[in-house]
């Protein structure tokens, strides 16, 4: 479960130990090296952003990006307005926080069922979530866009009229498409919980509902926390859907409204680079501050813990 | 009645804990089913029919395999999106997993400054491929870009047919080997250090002991990189549509379909076909992959 280097790192640091005359002793400074280059090379383009995101435009028109100076917070100021993104950020946040909370909760439920009976169909149902996650959802459009524009909803409910260009609808698909990636992993994680657990609650004549929400749950905190992280990220940051299934400029999300600040002819990099660094923020800060869990969900489905 | 309540094995349900159960799978499941395999399903029927998308379901007339047969032949786009799309595979699985896995093997040896490489190298796996687009318009404009300021030309790196795809892909693979350093990190921490050990006694060198020892026992990780990279090559979209919504050099199967369902043109037929060659690629790789991820159970 844990991704700290430090296990690791004392072992392979025990390895490393130069053997008398071996390869290793005499290049102890190549790695670093190396390594460093590779990281700056990783992290020029978000940087060279981040610099030319405070930097004027007509300056850098005039003196080309190998320049210094022309510093200015003018873009964000604009950036903010043009690209309106107070708007758009509330629209993330009124998909992305629903579509999370129901995505853990039905995949919780899934897993749940997996880990706790031994049904034959476990695997089966398992694949049937799993599979959905992995098909590209440009050959799922068609019909998915054709039934959203079909069923209408109550006005209340959306002011399309239709599931069609609705956040609730946006929210929905989100969740279809996630709820496999999160009861595969969940449910591995369930099965290494101990069966006795179940078994006092049992005896003492526990619900499956109890069991789901006072045993279970608490223990699966650690999973649920980085499947959170994770799938805050990858639904903040999905685009295709709410792209084509929501028609209207105003209902972006984020993501999908960075195309505002480009002009139809012309368009001012410093302002875009100021956009990108805006709407890279909160996944920055989800990155540096719960990096650990992003880390230990990606690599959650893929190890098996 | 709690009192006469009997203890017959963990499994036991009570009428109502049935119902619970029930709703547990059955809500997820008519989700998943509704939006998931319902439209894959239509996708491949609708491929098979002339609809125009306009007139009333009634009207759908099947044509056998006539939209496949255009695509092949009467459909300008296709072949060069197969193209890019094979492409964009190989890029991915010859130059960007191999250098994850390079970068993977590097950060594990543990060198004092671990975190920093690690994170480094990661922090593209965070933003979006929308937004990388935009970020990477700040060195591939043909105005104002870093890299025409630097070596003096003047390609419209996102704009020129000829080299636009390869833009795209530098982007791509800044990101994907960020992701798989992060895989084979994960996989490489769940290597017995006993087997380095007796490998090293034996005296292998370093590069042996990995292509030999190591290598081999992260077979489960090789196949899920394997898949993953597979997956998301044929699930490109997000990059080139911000880039210029797949035309001029960066069609993908992927955009095409996209293009006959909200572009001008809506050929629904047409465009399930597309959807349907794609959703034949990918089962496969489904598959596969939830072969290896079950194997254990």
């Amino acid at each position: 479960m844990s991704v700290t280097a430090d296990p690791v790192q004392d072992r392979t640091q025990a390895l490393l130990k130069p053997r008398e005359g071996g390869p290793q002793s005499g290049r102890r400074w190549f790695l670093p090296v190396i390594l460093t280059v590779i990281s700056l090379i990783w992290l020029f383009p978000l940087l060279l952003a981040l610099v030319n995101s405070f930097r004027d435009y007509a300056y850098t028109a005039k003196n080309g990006y190998i320049s210094w100076g022309g510093f200015t917070l003018d873009n964000y100021k604009n950036a903010w307005s043009q690209g309106d993104f107070g708007l758009h950020f509330w629209n993330s946040f009124i998909i992305t926080v629903p579509a999370v909370l129901l995505t853990l909760f039905l995949s919780a439920c899934v897993a749940f069922v997996v880990a706790r009976f031994s049904w034959r169909i476990n695997l089966a149902l398992l694949g049937f979530f799993m599979a959905a996650n992995l098909l590209p959802p440009q050959a799922l459009l068609i019909p998915v866009y054709r039934m959203f524009r079909a069923i209408e909803v109550p006005f209340w409910f959306s002011e399309s009229g239709t599931l069609l260009n609705s956040f609730q609808g946006l929210i929905l698909v989100n969740v279809a498409f996630q709820t496999g990636f999160c009861a595969f992993v969940l449910s591995n994680y369930m099965k290494a919980l101990p069966k006795e657990l179940y078994e006092s609650a049992v005896i003492d004549g526990a619900s499956v509902t109890r069991q789901f929400f006072q045993i279970t749950l608490p223990l699966c905190r650690p999973a649920l926390a980085a499947l959170a992280v994770l799938q805050t990220t990858w639904i903040y940051n999905e685009f295709f859907w709410a792209t084509v299934l929501l028609q209207q400029g105003d209902k972006y999300p984020v993501t999908s409204s960075l195309n505002n600040l480009r002009g139809q002819f012309f368009t001012d990099n410093n302002l875009v680079a100021a956009g990108s660094m805006i709407i890279a923020i909160p996944t920055l800060v989800i990155f540096f501050v719960l990096q650990r869990h992003f880390v230990a969900g990606l690599t959650l489905g893929a190890t098996k813990g | 009645m709690a009192s006469k309540r009997r203890y017959r094995g963990i499994d036991q349900l009570s009428g109502r804990d049935k119902v619970v159960v029930g709703l547990m799978v059955v809500v997820p499941t008519l989700l998943v089913l509704w939006l998931v395999w319902i439209p894959a399903i239509g996708s491949v029927l609708l491929s098979f029919t002339n609809w125009d998308g306009i007139g009333p379901l009634s009207d759908i007339k099947s044509v056998g395999l006539q939209n496949y047969r255009d695509i092949a032949t009467i459909y300008p786009p296709f072949w060069p999106a197969i193209q890019h799309n094979l492409i964009w595979l190989a890029v991915m699985f010859f130059i960007a997993t191999p250098l994850g896995m390079l970068f993977a093997i590097l950060v594990d040896r543990g060198v004092a400054g671990t975190r920093f490489y690690q994170t480094s190298i990661y922090l593209p796996v965070v933003l979006s491929l929308a937004l990388i687009g935009f970020i990477w318009q700040l060195i591939y404009s043909r105005d104002q870009g870093l890299l025409n300021a630097i070596t003096g030309g003047t390609t419209d790196w996102y704009g020129d047919p000829s080299v636009n795809l390869w833009a795209a892909l530098v982007a791509a693979t800044w990101r994907h080997s960020g992701y798989i350093m992060l895989l084979y990190l994960a996989g490489l921490k769940g290597v017995d250090p006993s087997l380095r050990e007796a490998a090293r006694i034996d005296g292998a060198s370093e590069s042996t002991t990995f292509f030999r020892v190591i290598f081999p026992v992260m077979r489960p990780i090789n196949i899920i990189v394997l898949v993953v990279t597979f997956i998301e090559s044929l699930r490109a979209f997000d990059l080139v549509w911000v880039i210029n919504k797949g035309r001029n050099g960066l069609e993908l199967i992927s955009t095409l379909v996209t293009q006959n369902v909200v572009g001008e043109a809506s050929r629904i037929g047409f465009g399930s076909a597309l959807a349907t060659i794609m959703l034949a690629i990918s089962s496969v790789l489904v598959f596969i992959y939830l072969r290896i991820a079950m194997k254990e159970d």
